[in-house]
Formats: C-alpha cells, sequence, structure tokens
C-alpha cells in the first residue's frame, strides 16, 4: 500500500498524484501512439472509432457525471457537428476552420436548448433533451438544401493545411490529438474553482445556490461546453463514417452515448473512456462470438441490441458505480489487502427519497 | 367541414391511444416515482401476446384479449418484483437506464419469437365496418378505442376511488413511509401497480392494432405517448388522457394541413412548449419540494 504525505494543499489537485500514475499514464499514451504501427489497418479503425465516441463520452461525462444533468439528446449535437463540417468543407472551407465551426454550431445548438432546459430538472430535462433531439432529426431530413435529407453527403477527406488525410493511420493520430486535449482540458476544468462549482450543482443545487454558486450561469456554460465537444466529436465521426444520412444519427446514439457515460461509470473522467471502449468493442466481441455459436443462435438479427441490453441490465443492477467503480474497488481490495471491507463502497441510500409533495 | 370532423375522429383515436400508453407512465410513476422508457415495449409485447392467442390459438377475442392481459399482468408483476425494485434509491436516471435496456431486450425478444417482419392483426369485430353519423363516416375500428378509453377511465376511476386495493395504491402513491406504517404492503402494491400498467398497456395496443401494423419497432411510439404524460403533467390521469388527445390531435390536423415533416415533431414541440411555460406540465398538481 502506498501512503502519500501531502506537505502542500495544491498536491491534491496534481495533475498526478505520485510516480506510479505518471508512470502507468505514459506507458498508456506510448501504446496508443504505436498502434497504428503494429496493428492491421481494420482495428486501427476500430480504435479510431472508440476514440471519437470517448470524446463525445467526456463531453457527456461533464454534463451527467459532473453536473447532474441527465440528457437524452447528445445524439443531436453531434449530428448538429456532423454536418455543419461537412456542409462547410464541401463549400470549400479549409478543414482547419470547419472543425471548430462545427463546435460553435453544437455550442449555439446546446445554448439553445439550455436555456429552457434550466427550468427543468430530473426526468424533464432528460425528456426536453430528447425531444429536441427527435426535432433535430426531422430538421436534417427536411433541410434539403443544406443536408441533402435522406440521400445523405458525402464526407470529403480531411485536409491538414494541404495535406490530404486519406489513410485510416492519419485519421486516428487526427483523433487521437483531439482526444488527448480534450481530455486534458476536461481533467483541468473538474479541477478547477468552476468544476468544483458543478460538482456542487450535481450534490445539491440548493446548498451550491446558497454558496455563491450561479445556477443559470454555470447550468447553461456547462451545457454548451458539453455540446461543443460532443460536437466535434460529430465532425470527426464524420471523417470516419465517410458519409453521412439522418439515420446514422438517431435516438439510438444518444441512447448509446448515455450508455457510455453509465457503464463506465459516472462522475470520472476515466469511466467515459472505459465506457466507449466497452461501447466501441462490444460489436467487435459480439461479431467473435458469432463464429463460435450455433448458427441458428449466431443467424438471428438483434442479437447485438439483446446482448447490449442485457449487459446494461446486469450493470445498472449489480455494478451502479460502473466500470471504474469496479476497479477502483478491485484496487481497493489490494491497497488494503486483509482489511478490505465490503460496506467502503455501499451505497448510502436503501429507500426511496420522495421529490415530491403533495 | 366533413373533412375535419372525420380527422378529428381519427385523430381523437390516435390520441386515446397515447393516453392510454400515457396512463401506465404516470399509474407507475405516481407511485414508484420511476419512469418506465419501456411502457410503449410493454404495449408491444401485449399486442404480440394477443396475436398469438387470438390469430395463432384463433380464441375469441374477447377471451384472447382476457388472456393477452393477463399474462402481461403476470410479467409487469414479476417484471417489478424481480427486476426494477433492486434499484429503489438510485439516482433517477439508473431507472432511465435500466428501462431503456429492458426495452431493447424486450423488442429484440419479440423480434426473436414473432421476427422482425410487419404482421397484420387478425380480424376484429370491429373490421370493416363504418357507422355514418350525420355524413361523417367513422370505422368502429376508431369509434372502439374512444369508447375502450372511455370504458377503462371509467373502470380505473371506479378501481381507485371505491376498492380497498385501489385506494391503498393512491395511499402508497402519496406517502409510502405512511401507508407503509398503516399496514399497506407498499412492495406488493408497486408490483400490482406495474401488472396494472400492463394491463393497459396490452389493452392501448390491442385496441390500437387494427388500425396499424403489428411490429417490434411500435415501441417507439412509447416516446410520443412520453409527451402526451408531460403534456398531462404527469399527476392526473384525466390530464394525462387529455394530453393523449391534444398530442393525437395535433399531430392529424398537423399531417393534413402543415408541410412534411411537422406530423413528426408536432408532439415534441408541443411538450417543450409546455414545460417553458409550466415546468410540471398543464394540469399538474405536483410541487417540487421547497426548502
Amino acid at each position: 500500500m502506498r501512503i502519500l504525505f501531502k506537505t502542500s494543499y495544491f498536491e491534491d489537485i496534481r495533475l498526478f498524484q505520485h510516480g506510479g500514475q505518471r508512470f502507468w499514464y505514459g506507458l498508456l499514451v506510448a501504446a496508443v501512439l504505436i498502434a497504428p504501427l503494429v496493428l492491421a489497418e481494420f482495428y486501427v479503425g476500430e480504435l479510431t472509432q472508440v476514440i471519437i465516441l470517448a470524446i463525445a463520452g467526456v463531453g457527456l461525462m461533464l454534463l451527467i457525471g459532473y453536473t447532474g444533468l441527465v440528457s437524452l439528446g447528445h445524439g443531436a449535437f453531434m449530428a448538429v457537428g456532423a454536418y455543419t463540417n461537412t456542409y462547410l468543407i464541401t463549400n470549400g472551407v479549409p478543414f482547419l476552420a470547419a472543425l471548430p465551426a462545427a463546435g460553435l454550431a453544437a455550442l449555439l445548438a446546446g445554448v439553445i436548448i439550455a436555456v429552457p432546459a434550466n427550468r427543468m430538472s430530473g426526468i424533464y430535462l432528460a425528456i426536453a433533451t430528447l425531444a429536441f433531439s427527435q426535432i433535430v432529426e426531422q430538421l436534417i431530413i427536411r433541410w434539403e438544401p443544406v443536408t441533402r435529407g435522406f440521400q445523405g453527403m458525402p464526407v470529403p477527406a480531411p485536409d491538414l493545411l494541404g495535406y490530404k488525410l486519406t489513410h485510416g493511420w492519419q485519421l486516428y493520430y487526427l483523433s487521437l490529438t483531439m482526444l488527448m486535449l480534450v481530455v486534458l482540458a476536461a481533467i483541468n476544468l473538474v479541477r478547477s474553482p468552476t468544476g468544483r462549482a458543478l460538482v456542487a450543482i450535481r450534490d445539491s443545487e440548493i446548498s451550491a445556490q446558497s454558496l455563491g454558486v450561479h445556477l443559470f450561469r454555470y447550468k447553461t456554460a456547462i451545457f454548451a461546453l458539453s455540446a461543443a465537444v460532443t460536437g466535434l466529436a460529430g465532425a470527426l465521426i464524420a471523417h470516419r463514417m465517410r458519409f453521412i444520412s439522418p439515420d446514422a444519427f438517431n435516438f439510438l446514439l444518444s441512447v448509446q452515448l448515455l450508455l457510455m457515460v453509465v457503464v463506465g461509470g459516472l462522475g470520472s473522467i476515466h469511466g467515459a473512456i472505459l465506457g466507449a471502449i466497452f461501447v466501441g468493442g462490444l460489436p467487435q466481441v459480439i461479431a467473435l462470438m458469432r463464429d463460435h455459436l450455433p448458427t441458428a443462435v449466431a443467424r438471428t438479427p438483434g442479437l447485438e441490441p439483446a446482448l447490449f441490453g442485457l449487459v446494461l441490465v446486469l450493470i445498472v443492477l449489480f455494478e451502479p458505480l460502473g466500470l471504474y467503480g469496479r476497479w477502483l474497488k478491485i484496487k481497493a481490495y489490494f491497497d488494503f489487502f486483509p482489511l478490505y471491507r465490503r460496506a467502503t463502497f455501499k451505497r448510502q441510500r436503501a429507500y426511496l427519497k420522495t421529490e415530491r409533495v403533495r | 367541414m366533413i373533412e375535419l370532423f372525420q380527422l378529428l375522429v381519427g385523430g381523437i383515436a390516435q390520441g386515446c391511444v397515447y393516453g392510454l400508453i400515457a396512463l401506465g407512465f404516470v399509474l407507475i410513476y405516481k407511485a414508484t416515482e420511476m419512469v418506465n422508457f419501456a411502457q410503449g415495449d410493454l404495449m408491444m409485447l401485449g399486442t404480440f401476446v394477443a396475436l398469438t392467442s387470438i390469430g395463432t390459438w384463433g380464441m375469441n377475442y374477447w377471451l384472447g384479449l382476457a388472456a393477452a392481459a393477463l399474462a402481461m399482468a403476470v410479467f409487469g408483476y414479476l417484471l417489478d418484483a424481480i427486476v426494477l425494485r433492486r434499484i429503489i434509491g438510485q439516482p433517477q436516471f439508473a431507472v432511465v437506464i435500466l428501462t431503456i435496456s429492458l426495452g431493447f431486450l424486450f423488442r429484440s425478444f419479440a423480434g426473436f419469437v414473432w421476427g422482425n417482419e410487419t404482421l397484420n392483426f387478425p380480424t376484429t369485430p370491429f373490421t370493416n365496418e363504418t357507422i355514418d353519423v350525420g355524413g361523417v363516416i367513422i370505422s368502429l375500428e376508431h369509434l372502439s378505442i374512444i369508447l375502450g378509453t372511455l370504458i377503462l377511465a371509467a373502470l380505473l376511476y371506479l378501481f381507485f376511488t371505491y376498492t380497498r386495493l385501489g385506494n391503498a395504491m393512491q395511499a402508497a402513491s402519496q406517502n409510502q413511509l405512511a401507508a407503509y406504517y398503516m399496514g399497506v404492503r407498499v412492495k406488493h402494491i408497486n408490483s400490482l401497480i406495474w401488472a396494472l400498467s400492463a394491463i393497459v398497456a396490452t389493452i392501448a395496443g390491442v385496441l390500437f392494432a387494427p388500425i396499424s401494423l403489428v411490429e417490434p419497432s411500435n415501441g417507439f411510439y412509447g416516446i410520443k405517448a412520453f409527451a402526451a404524460a408531460v403534456i398531462g403533467g404527469f399527476g392526473s390521469l384525466m390530464g394525462t388522457v387529455l394530453g393523449g388527445l391534444i398530442i393525437g390531435v395535433s399531430e392529424t390536423m398537423a399531417a393534413r394541413y402543415l408541410p412534411p415533416g411537422f406530423k413528426e415533431i408536432v408532439a415534441y414541440l408541443l411538450m417543450l412548449v409546455v414545460l417553458m411555460l409550466r415546468p410540471h406540465g398543464l394540469f399538474s398538481t405536483l410541487q417540487r419540494k421547497k426548502v
């Protein structure tokens, strides 16, 4: 067991708590950097997918995990980012300008939904964001001069200062850079006073307010920021898909994003990334399993959503803290080896605490 | 004018279905504060069970409906007793995610058992019959939905007002702890409410099936029914049915008089407007806890 001796308050918010973390995260960065050199092209593509999902996951995690605002419509922000990016590039805007523009468009969409959303809370907010995403989907279908409706749009390869990124590994490095920047920004945000204010809002709006947190301002800001990050992920995923159409950004995508942050573990950046690995990797695992299953089972359509649903039900029931929570438990078990107690992570409430009065 | 009335009848029938699904949401929400995103999928399952009992096993329409409702009631009871009861005390989004994933499971299950092709519901006593009311031709299928909703709403009202069980359910949904102290078996009651809500969903599905097609993705009607529940304020049962009617009628009107695309989103637009003006619904009786 490692004992940290802290001599200053700032050590609590240091990026790396100790040398061990520096070593392991360094190793992880090295591993993802050399991955395209050793992996087959197919797996590089899949990794790119995971990375892009992780970017969106971090964006959503800031909103759900840190601020406690549940959104069931983040697929819409991805769509806004993807379509803005593609439309601008098709019309001759360079990629380096189109990408921030995509983030900006998603940010604006986030502000539009955030202002009314400030009046709602809990389940009403979730439903309102769901409604918003349905409206955006219809808008994409019907606004044919820009989005070409159901026909969809081909996505030209991104153009980095006159250098066309046509290969899979190039997109991989592009997405990886974006992910690292986003993760770094998110970590810095959550350890800053702003991030602490967000956590305070999550834990109790009333106490946050009485400590001087301006609810409207913070909620709107985090909604916009979360939408912007998700929009960037949308712009990237458009390049990965090479062809975008409205049905790529339907309700299921929003659900997938939500699943990611929950499966990973709410309230941690690790969770968003673990969740992205899970959501991005599960179809591959299922595809591999298909070869070993009896054909009658393997051939049935809808095996994937069924397994998806099943795994989720099990995780919500048996591991509410998510994958990252499970990892923390395992770590704590070995840290305190003979002394670990199950009650360490026990949830506090085992009864229904009502939110209403009559 | 006649066309308008005709549309109105169709819209009201459609709205009744939304209202009934939304009624299921509200029953469960009032009792357990859980928002059941799988309500539409419960309706879909109920429709398929009825399809099997009536179409495949050749039962009489009414008998088949009763059998399907009973089977779904047992299913709803067990669903709460085995799965959903475990997550009481967890944050609300845990319920949201759990029910969404249950919805996925139900949809895939229906796909496994009944296939993913659209099926036609077998002929009912109402198929292809129409009546003529002063020039307005009303099909019995539409009329059956409207009457069925009225009867069901009346029965529910009588049930909640005059029976012991109904009173216990009301008590449990108003204050669980107090109800528990008074000797109400709250857990059992909550599971029974799930059963009741599954019955309502099944009846809604069977009434709706003749004017729609039967397929696993019918569960997505649940999302629109949500809008109805929100407009109704997630509180009063009558408000919920009324919310469904508002959505059904405006959807039918939008399909006829507004540019394409509005039919799909008019429900959500209405809901957003209501949420902005009255964050707790038009007919809400609930208030948030204040410090």
